[in-house]
């Protein structure tokens, strides 16, 4: 079943949560709604699954206007953000509930009784269908709350935050196993999350959302290797900004203490987004741009360093290895290796890619007292 | 874990031996003084002259009567208000919607207006003068001086009970259930029956056994629309004063041991209640 958003827009008193949102999700897709809190992601899925009535827009299953089914006849399988599960019954009943509530081709009770124990087998629930959701742990009852969606066997499956509020590793285990959920069932699926991880590792498509917008949707290797904004590249990993000019098919800070070759970007203010692995150390004594190191700090087997460069003090992170000591204060220089130029286009950004080899003819200014500040 | 929490709050509110023992102390003897002395002394009176008067005035027909009538007003008012009760916090919890805080100032109404003014308003509504009145007349319907208007004015009184019970309980637990019941197909009374009602039956269940109390209790609207017809409009705290403004204070106290007695039911039940109603809210909370 494949799942239409057509220019959603809802307000709530003065605030777009939606602002003429579409989106499409594609039959037996697994797509992931990624954004920061508050830009909208509960609303566009709740309107999806017709909880929620949009001021301006329509939402099509399969060239099927959902607005004229009720939300009992969407088939839409909604796993809550806080679960959700009734709390006064047993994980049986509860994962029952939507079978027993059919007005049509309603099983048995023996067959239902078959299916619940087959969803609680798909769960890795087995054996706790006579607890009561109280008695489970976190993960238990996120699964029990996906179990319960996918006994209706719905056409949709909407996740909100399916792992928001578990811990770190069980994350991780149930992300995988709802992968493989996913593969086995073939359900088009929909899921929210504000963690960037979770939505690249998981998901074929990545629909990245900020302030009731559609930011970009992409796979997630396009979405980290060419983000579309200024947004989705800070929002995607860490990264350093850092105001240029663009003049000439050159970026350019501080009278050329930064002097990057940008391409075709038309000349103006733009901004320059770098990964920490966009940014190397010189150590060969080469020309490079100079900083004053203001906090390292340890990231697994790297060094995180944020060094200050430039008249205003731009901070800029990088990663050097754990063997090389780098005290605070100390003056270093660093060599721009990668990133992303983001200037004003004709609709949203202009955006180019730095090429290594672009970038590594870069002149510094003598610094003239700057640095000894 | 739940046995260590009050030792650790006492020592972290820090007050002395000394400080504790005087609140509770000064705590008990009004309670005492003010409660239940009061109380023992219905009974003590009621059996004064002895458990032959005691029963006598138990079976006179006046006060077989008043038992009746106090039963008939509260088994119409309290499944009214039930049904009001549970409708209007439904709206309220569950619904956004202009003048929501008007609504709710409006429940709380009969607690705001004193009962007499309660009956009043009702004499106004439907007295010889006002404009139901006489036309409710000539249809024969008699609402005042007869039992609908009683009816009618422990309806009023008794409304906020149920209402105000489950309002924060439902505002509480907010619509997530509701919206995954529809969400699993299924229709209104299924939710309601199978989701809402279930995550809110103690509270309800309370709701109603206070509001039962009031009902059968309440005197101020009451002898205001009654006109105090004996054996036909008098329910037993009518009746009760009645018998006491006779000169039958033991008969009086005799009739006022029932109400006591019920009151007695009552706490006792909403107490067993409680201790329930705690332990299922808390296996929520650990949500
Ligand atoms: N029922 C509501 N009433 C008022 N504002 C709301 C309501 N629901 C959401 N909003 C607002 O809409 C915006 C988007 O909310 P939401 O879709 O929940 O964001 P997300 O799920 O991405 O965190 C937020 O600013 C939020 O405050
Ligand atoms: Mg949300």
């Amino acid at each position: 079943m494949q799942v239409r958003a057509e220019n959603i827009s809802k307000r709530y008193a003065n605030m777009a949560a939606l602002d003429d949102v579409s989106l499409t999700v594609g039959s037996g897709e697994l797509v992931a709604l990624l954004g920061p809190s508050g830009s909208g992601k509960t609303t566009l899925l709740r309107t999806i699954a017709g909880l929620e009535h949009p001021d301006a827009g329509a939402v099509y299953f399969n060239d099927r206007d959902a607005s004229e089914s009720r939300i009992q006849d969407r088939g839409v399988g909604f796993v809550f953000q806080h679960y959700a599960l009734f709390k006064h019954m047993r994980v049986m009943d509860n994962i029952a509930f939507g079978l027993r509530a059919r007005k049509t081709n309603k099983p048995s009770e023996s067959e239902i009784k078959r299916r619940v124990m087959e969803l609680l087998d798909l769960v890795q629930l087995s054996g706790l269908d006579h607890r009561f959701p109280s008695q489970l742990s976190g993960g238990q009852r996120q699964r029990v709350a996906l179990a319960r969606a996918l006994a209706i066997e719905p056409s949709v499956l909407l996740l909100d935050e399916p792992f928001g509020a578990l811990d770190a590793r069980v994350r991780k285990d149930l992300r995988r196993w709802l992968r493989e959920i996913h593969e086995r069932t073939g359900h088009t699926t929909l899921f929210v999350t504000h963690d960037q991880e979770e939505a690249l590792e998981l998901a074929d498509r990545v629909v990245v959302m900020n302030k009731g917008k559609i930011e970009q949707s992409a796979t997630p290797d396009e979405i980290y290797d060419t983000p579309a904004t200024p947004f989705v590249f800070s929002f995607i990993g860490e990264s350093s900004v850092i105001p240029v000019q663009v003049g000439n098919g050159r970026a350019t800070l501080d009278e050329r203490m930064l002097d990057l070759e940008v391409g075709n970007l038309p000349d103006g203010p733009a901004q320059l987004y770098l990964r920490p692995e966009d940014v190397a150390m010189v150590t060969d004594g080469g020309p490079g741009i100079p900083g004053l190191v203001v906090s390292t700090r340890r990231i697994g087997g790297m060094r995180r360093v944020t060094i200050e460069c430039g008249l205003a003090r731009h901070r800029i992170e990088f990663d050097a290895s754990a063997e090389v000591t780098i005290a605070n204060s100390q003056r270093l220089q660093v060599r721009v290796i990668g990133g992303r130029v983001y200037g004003a286009g004709s609709e949203g950004y202009a955006t180019e890619k730095l090429a290594a080899s672009a970038t590594s003819d870069f002149k510094w200014a003598k610094a003239e007292g700057w640095l000894d500040r | 874990m739940n046995s260590a929490k009050p030792r650790k709050m006492r020592q972290a509110i820090g007050e002395g031996r000394w400080t504790r023992l005087t609140l509770i102390t000064i705590a008990l003897v009004f309670l005492g003084l003010m409660l239940i002395a009061p109380l023992l002394v219905v009974f003590v009176e009621a059996f004064s002259r002895g458990v032959g008067v005691y029963i006598d005035a138990l079976a006179m027909p006046d006060t077989m009567a008043a038992l009746r009538l106090t039963l008939l007003v509260a088994a119409i008012a309290v499944p009214v208000n039930l049904v009001f009760g549970v409708a209007a916090a439904w709206a309220i919890a569950k619904f956004e919607f202009k003048g929501k805080a008007f609504l709710l100032t409006l429940i709380d109404l009969p607690f705001a207006v004193s009962p007499v003014v309660s009956g009043l308003i009702f004499v106004l509504l439907f007295g010889a003068n006002s404009v139901l009145g006489p036309w409710l007349d000539g249809a024969g319907i008699k609402v005042l001086f007869a039992v609908p208007g009683i009816v009618l004015a422990t309806i009023f009184i008794t409304f906020p009970f149920i209402a105000r019970e489950l309002i924060p309980l439902m505002q509480q637990q907010g619509s997530s259930e509701e919206e995954a019941a529809v969400s699993l197909g299924a229709g209104g009374w299924r939710t309601f029956f199978q989701v809402t009602l279930p995550n809110v039956k103690w509270g309800l269940l309370y709701g109603v056994l206070l509001c039962n109390a009031r009902a059968m209790g309440e005197f101020g609207a009451v002898t205001v629309v009654s006109g105090n017809i004996r054996g036909v409009t008098t329910t037993l705290p009518l009746h009760i004063e009645i018998l006491y403004n006779d000169n039958k204070a033991a008969a009086a106290f005799a009739v006022a041991s029932l109400l006591a007695l019920l009151a007695l039911v009552t706490l006792a039940v909403k107490t067993l209640l409680e201790a329930r109603f705690a332990n299922s809210l808390a296996a929520q909370r650990r949500h």
